[in-house]
């Protein structure tokens, strides 16, 4: 198969299989066979993929023209192929643990679920491969509409204030300010091309090109940068199989995916810095690092929690976009990958315990580790990951990010980033040591670990942040493509 | 083949006394459909020869112009014929079921009568090239919608078409006298003629006069803001054929009159550079889009829901017109065709709904999602097209507004446009719940899927808002090239 069928592939298999999904829904095993099969052909698929863009090429194919210089097109380049070797592959996890997770929930709908949450997979190697920003940004809006009935799957009235602020916030931000930009853009250039270097001539003045670029950041709502950030604790209402892999992994990381992509490929490195464009943003994306954690330390609710060290860890990858050097972006991109790993385990766990034991407060979490070790030291591997420490991936993607804020010589933002370690610390590692080393005085006889399939699935994520770490050298070659 | 524009108005016109003397019954429905039929043939093939051979001119009678009635055909209104023709021809089939169930069966051959009378009018308009028999047909489909609305049965309808009459009258009168008026100038009534002849009268206080006149009139028409309280009700109350078909071509061909008053008969200079009426037009109309969608907002009817967001779409369509620029002109005319795509396909929608529910209230659209899963798709999907997502066509003219606004410099305009595109995603999001996420009411138990009869046309216009938001060779390109003729250029 060549690279130019594979790419319209990995859009049309998981579409397929949602159809697959939605038929074979009276026969449940029959259904989640459909959902692991159409998993394993899009990781196949994407895989094929990844011999021609190491090799340096760059396939791409033309799948509709629509108006003059905005086709609808596919291309496969190192930083998409990246994003979609880290969605495609959790996304098979996911499925196992959200099988394990909607039976022993005993959740209803669970057609709609699956159905919907491969339709969102598609949207995401859309986004992925996207190869200009009209079809990116087409597959953005597919993937906001995708999840809203999988944040709104409760069917309560507390999941459809949650599903309203996130569809509000999400679509707001795109149309108000992302398709502005875009418009403006196509305006200014007359295309929308991702190119090397960018698409902006050296006559466009610079407050335009930092007035584009700042209604880029904030239209590009999915990469939550405050103060558009409130749609990602509210999405928190779904069940936890969504919020490990779409808002850790899927929607999150097309945030900061598309951020990456606009700085990189759309305005070119050197165009944001010349125009210092990036100047004012890195400190809001600064805050943003540091105000989430201080959230994320006054929040019991575990998921909660979960949510707002997100929004600080999205920050990191916007920050690194934001510097605007080849380190920046090596250190942003590979935190896409890091990061994914050390949250969905967190989310995995989150979501074992809500199962196993109907916890959901930190507070009520003591003593639990010793009932669910498993799941405990799942739990322990990823916040440890995340707060940077080795012998786990999170140590590479903070190492350059550090790394090219001392490049850039900006020591303050050096600060937040080690700072905000330091509270990744007091807010993630607070949570097992609870678990482990409280005791409740409750009696704990009745509780056991969670259901098999969840257990597997935090297994093997958690084995994939010490694997990053041992044999970062795939990840990082990737990365260096992108950063050039 | 040379009597083409004739017959685009004789078959229907024809059509109408014949639709009266037939019979109660299937017949003047079969009738009306053969006729809108064999008028979308007749508009394809008028605008397949526009292409192929540029502007058409026929004398009426053998009359030459500028003495006789001329017809005249460009790129321009031969797009606009084939809307309204188009229209026509998918929304006729749809009224057999529907108007039977919504019409006494006494009054359905004078029902195919008025509507084949409004589609005569309307593709009148469009062909004329006299500014009196312009009236004249303005007035031939005005009257006969006020009867049609009268129709309705709902008893409101009567005040409805009566406050449609006042004002429509109102607004007939003022575009009379402005022709009026600007013959007593020039002494022709010819387009081509008058806007030869005005230039040299241009700075007299009657051409002015006659101008104002001419604009307000057709501003009337057109429902533009603050002249637009006519038309919710109107749209309301009306029979769910009619309002589909009116609400897709009446105003459209208004907006085309307004273009061929400004740009043909004044010229771009005169309407724009020497009267300053792109800041009163973009004004009135971002005023009305705000206005008028926040009305949408609070709406219990759908109909009168989509009766406000037609005001504020027709907002769009003057805005684009009022840069007097080609960007701006082929948003306009981009416009007025997938406005009439998605405005189709919703009221007929409504239309399907009225017809198993009995009601297009938001209270009773609820859960019906799962009840009349296809009614209620088309009707997500024309929801889609309104607010202007991308692979619809809504987009594609929404794209083309915001990039003519960017490129007279006001982003400002563009941020207004994003902005009430939001507001559009919530009226739409309003229905698209209560027809999904709400349950599905007791009494509404047995309402099942509507018929096939009304399910196609309804998926031909719905489907068209998918087609035409991909393939722009047959809606933004001929716009573009119509706004070039408009304008003066060559197509």
């Amino acid at each position: 198969m060549t690279p130019e069928t594979a790419l319209p592939l990995t859009i049309v298999i998981p579409l397929v299989g949602a159809l697959l999904v939605a038929l074979t829904g009276r026969a449940p095993n029959l259904r989640e066979t459909m959902t692991l099969v159409t998993g394993v052909a899009l990781l196949i698929i994407v895989s094929t993929l990844v011999p021609p863009v190491l090799s340096g090429a760059v396939p791409e194919i033309v799948l509709v023209s629509t108006l003059p210089g905005l086709p609808i097109a596919l291309s496969a380049e190192p930083l998409g192929l990246l994003f979609a070797l880290v969605a495609a592959p959790l996304w098979i996890v996911t499925s196992i643990y959200a099988i394990g997770y909607m039976r022993g929930h005993q959740e209803h709908n669970q057609t709609r679920f699956f159905a919907a949450f491969a339709v969102a997979i598609a949207s995401t190697m859309g986004v992925a491969f996207a190869d200009n920003m009209f079809t990116l940004f087409l597959f953005y809006e597919a993937l906001t509409v995708s999840t809203y009935p999988l944040v709104t799957h409760a069917g309560t009235d507390k999941a459809r204030r949650g599903g309203r602020v996130y569809f509000g916030i999400l679509i707001s931000t795109s149309i108000l300010f992302q398709l502005l930009a875009l418009a403006w853009t196509y305006s200014v250039t007359g295309t929308l091309d991702f190119a090397a270097g960018g698409i902006f001539a050296e006559s466009v003045p610079d407050w335009l090109i930092g007035v584009l670029y700042a209604l880029f950041v904030f239209g590009i709502g999915k990469a939550a940068l405050m103060p558009f950030h409130r749609w990602l604790p509210a999405a928190m209402v779904a069940p936890t199989p969504v919020s490990a892999l779409l808002h850790a992994v899927a929607v999150v990381k097309a945030g900061v995916f598309t951020v990456l992509k606009v700085t990189i490929y759309l305005f070119g490195l050197d165009t944001v810095t010349n125009a210092g464009a990036n100047d004012w943003l890195l400190y809001v994306a600064a805050a943003t690092i540091l105000l989430a954690s201080f959230v994320a330390m006054t929040k019991d609710n575990l998921k909660a929690r979960l949510a707002y060290s997100t929004v600080s860890q999205l920050g990191y990858i916007v920050l690194g976009a934001l510097l605007a050097t080849e380190l920046g972006v090596l250190g942003g991109s590979m935190h896409i990958a890091t990061h994914a790993f050390g949250k969905i385990t967190l989310f995995f766990a989150a979501g074992a315990i809500m199962v196993a034991a109907h916890k959901t407060e930190v507070s009520q979490l003591d003593g639990l580790g010793r009932a669910m070790p498993i799941t405990f030291a799942a739990f322990t591997i990823g916040a440890l990951s995340i707060v940077g420490l080795p012998p786990f991936a999170g140590l590479w993607s903070k190492w350059y990010l550090a790394l090219a804020t001392i490049e850039a010589d900006r020591l303050l933002l050096l600060g937040v980033l080690l700072l905000s370690s330091l509270l990744n610390v007091a807010y993630l590692l607070a949570i097992p040591v609870r678990g482990f080393f409280l005791n409740s005085g409750e009696d704990q006889a009745e509780l056991q670990e969670a259901p098999r399939a969840c257990l597997l699935a935090m297994g093997v994520t958690a084995a994939g942040c010490v694997i990053l770490f041992f044999y970062p050298d795939f990840l990082y070659r990737l990365a260096m493509m992108v950063a050039g | 083949m040379e009597q083409l524009p004739a017959l685009l108005i004789v078959v229907p016109l024809l059509g109408a006394p014949l639709a009266a003397m037939l019979p109660s019954g299937r017949l003047p429905w079969l009738l009306a459909t053969a006729v809108s039929w064999v008028g979308l043939a007749l508009a394809v093939l008028l605008l397949a020869r526009v292409l192929d051979t540029g502007t058409i001119s026929y004398a009426v009678g053998g009359w030459l112009p500028p003495w006789g009635i001329e017809l005249r055909i460009d790129l321009l209104n031969a797009f606009i014929a084939l809307i309204v023709a188009g229209i026509g021809a998918v929304v006729t089939p749809f009224a057999g079921p529907s108007a039977t169930a919504e019409i006494p069966s006494r009054n359905i051959s004078l029902f195919y009568c008025l509507f084949l009378l409004i589609y005569t009018g309307l593709l009148g308009i469009t062909v004329t090239d006299d500014i009196f028999n312009m009236f004249v047909f303005l007035e031939i489909s005005s009257l006969a919608s006020y009867a049609l609305i009268a129709l309705g049965r709902d008893r409101r309808a009567l005040t409805a078409a009566y406050q449609y009459l006042i004002m429509g009258t109102i607004g007939a009168t003022f575009f009379l006298i402005g022709v009026g008026l600007a013959y007593s100038l020039t002494g022709t009534l010819n387009i081509i003629d008058l806007a030869a002849r005005l230039p040299a009268v241009a700075d007299t206080r009657t051409a002015h006069t006659a101008f104002a006149f001419l604009v307000a009139g057709v501003g009337l028409k057109l429902a533009l803001f603050p002249v637009h309280l006519w038309l919710p009700n109107a749209y309301t109350y009306a029979p769910s054929v009619v309002s589909a078909f009116i609400a897709a071509t009446a105003t459209k061909v208004a907006v085309y009159v307004l273009l061929r008053v400004l740009f043909t008969v004044f010229g771009t200079e005169y309407s724009f550079d020497y009267i300053p009426l792109t800041p009163i037009l973009i004004v009135l109309s971002v005023v009305g889009i705000f206005a008028t969608s926040l009305s949408a907002l609070t709406q219990i009817d759908a109909k009168r829901l989509l009766a406000y967001s037609s005001v504020a779409q027709i907002g769009y369509m003057v805005v684009g017109l009022a840069f007097g620029t080609a960007a701006g002109l082929t948003a306009a005319i981009t416009h007025i065709f997938n406005h009439a795509l998605m405005k189709g396909a919703l009221f007929l929608a409504l239309g399907a709904v009225a017809y198993r529910v009995g009601s297009t209230r938001i209270r009773d659209i609820e859960g019906l999602g799962r009840a009349m899963p296809w009614t209620m798709s088309a009707f997500a999907l024309g929801g889609l097209s309104l607010i202007g997502v991308p692979l619809t066509a809504g987009f594609i003219s929404k794209w083309y507004l915001i990039l003519a606004a960017l490129e007279q410099g006001w982003w400002w305009l563009a941020v207004v446009v994003l902005a009430t595109s939001l507001i559009a995603v919530m009226y739409v999001w309003k229905i698209v719940e209560a027809a999904w996420f709400r349950a599905l009411p007791a009494h509404h138990a047995n309402v099942t899927e509507a018929p096939l009869s009304l399910l196609v046309p309804v998926w031909v216009l719905a489907a068209a808002n998918i087609w035409f938001g991909i393939d722009t060779r047959w809606s933004a390109a001929i716009a573009a090239q119509a706004a070039n003729v408009l304008l003066g250029g060559a197509p």
